[in-house]
């Protein structure tokens, strides 16, 4: 059995799975995925490695109906360009919602998935994806602990 | 010095399968298997979940909670899990890259049915004590297995919680202290190789669950010289509503402080994750200065009892990250052909 794709794996996991890129504090840019060096500074450049927040918007999507053999079990899903806070665009999967509830725009953020499965027993590929931002329950839950506080007092 | 929680972290799946779906499909009565499990749906992984992403998911929300603690603090990482994605290949790796907290830590994979990470807490609770670490984090997830038409099948879910264990300021919840107890019990395994486990039936409640949970908390009872009055919560390992709650009831805990832990109805068995989770739910809404006694349970067969104190840390801490209701309301429900082509249960050319 082959191992072909496990140093490519091997080599890019970091940034896939902590969302790592590339920030220049010349030119203040960040990149995806991470850079030697800054293409605008050039020699001026002074790149560091830098872990993106994993919050953004929508910047494009589509919906593969047939995917290639290793995502077809996947299908129907979302692939979107994701513009991120930092600035950088990154292609990814959209999960955790119907394709027909995204849109252009809508705020998602990073969660960690697997990407794909080799065949006969090979490696698992994690990475991040991204889903809908749902804040829903900060205040949900502030009133929850308030209403304790409240009936706690009272008794 | 103070030691125990500094930060937790619950993450459960979205997808739900209820009760009367699963039973329809065997011809079962959907009705038995609600009031006999106490249950009414299940957690289930979608196609690009598994043991390693819901760790991972878990332990960002508890980072989110351990606010002060630096990646490169932590020492150690612990998956406890009966569903790791390889044999041969530690979950708790790729959990501890995921986190940003390699390479100088140890990191392992334990395995003890549903109370891996339990102990796996008391291993961290004594790296921290020994000085050996500043900071440790055990984690349980599981994407449990139940072989379909198998009364398992209508619990065995998915999800998982993880503890920042550490001393000082910091520290959420005490740990006063914690006692174990183990006796080899055939009750439920599974051999290498094998896709589902296999149970003893009835034989799974007096000698095994009940034996254990009730000597256990009974063992910690008499450690602390405490009694069931003097705790304001009790969480147990909860493979359906009865166990724990007659368990409660022969302790002579009062059944209300069972409730803001029981949660097994409404998300199903997640195995490692099942009192963790519980245990989460409490540290949700607990008030400094209570008091939580957890008692887990790992067919073949042992339980970890854990004397835990809130303190006032708690307050600053616990709204950083999603509470476990959050996660229970958050479901979209599938029928049984999208939920086994989920679990891979068709046979594919």
């Amino acid at each position: 059995m082959g191992v072909s794709g496990v140093p490519r794996h091997w080599r890019s996991l970091r940034e896939r799975y902590r969302l790592l890129g590339t920030y220049c504090e010349n030119c203040g840019t960040s990149f995806f995925p991470p850079r030697k060096i800054c293409p605008k500074c050039r020699r001026r450049g002074r790149t560091r490695e830098v872990e993106f927040s994993g919050r953004g918007k929508v910047f494009s999507y589509t919906v593969i109906h047939v995917g290639s053999k290793t995502f077809e079990e996947y299908a129907p899903y979302v692939i979107g360009l994701v513009e991120l806070e930092e600035g950088p665009r990154v292609l990814s999967q959209i999960v955790d919602c119907k394709p027909e509830e995204v849109h252009i725009g809508m705020e998602v953020e990073a969660c960690f998935r697997k990407l794909f499965e080799q065949e006969d027993g090979g490696i698992i590929s994690y990475g991040f994806k991204f889903r809908p931002v749902d804040d829903s329950w900060v205040e949900y839950y502030r009133k929850l602990l308030a209403d304790k506080k409240v009936k706690a007092a009272r008794t | 010095m103070r030691v125990g929680i500094v930060g937790y972290g619950v993450y459960v799946p979205r997808l739900r399968i209820r009760v009367e779906e699963i039973a329809k499909v065997w011809g079962h009565d959907a009705n038995s298997y609600r009031e006999g499990l106490g249950i009414e749906e299940k957690s289930v992984p979608s196609l690009d979940e598994d043991t390693a992403t819901i760790a991972v998911e878990a332990a960002r929300n508890a980072m989110r909670r351990a606010q002060e603690v630096k990646p490169s603090e932590v020492g150690a990482l612990f998956v406890g899990s009966e569903s790791h994605p390889y044999v041969v290949k530690p979950t708790a790796a790729t959990v501890a890259e995921a986190l940003g907290l390699t390479p100088s830590l140890t990191a392992a994979d334990t395995e003890f049915a549903c109370k891996a990470a339990t102990t796996a807490v008391q291993a961290c609770l004594g790296m921290v004590k020994a000085g050996y670490i500043r900071y440790g984090i055990s984690i349980g997830a599981d994407t449990a297995q139940g072989a379909p038409r198998d009364a398992l099948e209508y619990t065995a879910a998915a999800g998982g919680a993880a503890y920042v264990i550490g001393a000082g300021e910091g520290v959420i919840a005490e740990v006063e202290a914690t006692y174990s107890y183990t006796q080899d019990v055939p009750d439920f395994w599974r051999r290498d190789g094998a896709s589902y486990p296999r149970h003893a039936g009835r034989f799974t409640g007096e000698p095994a669950y009940f034996e254990h949970v009730i000597n256990c908390t009974k063992g910690l009872l008499e450690k602390t010289g405490t009694s069931p009055t003097d705790y304001d919560y009790v969480v147990f390992h909860q493979p359906n509503s009865k166990f724990p709650l007659k368990a409660a009831r022969e302790l002579g805990f009062e059944e209300k402080k069972l409730h803001p832990g029981l949660l097994v109805n409404r998300l199903g068995n997640t195995y490692s994750g099942s009192s963790l989770i519980g245990l989460a739910a409490v540290l949700d809404v607990a008030s400094p200065g209570e008091r939580i006694l957890l008692t887990s349970y790992g067919s073949g067969a042992g339980s970890d009892s854990f004397s835990i104190r809130v303190t006032e840390a708690i307050e600053a801490k616990r709204e950083l990250a999603p509470p476990v209701i959050y996660y229970l309301d958050k479901r979209e429900y599938i029928d049984y052909s999208t939920y086994a082509r989920f679990r891979r249960l068709f046979k594919e050319r």
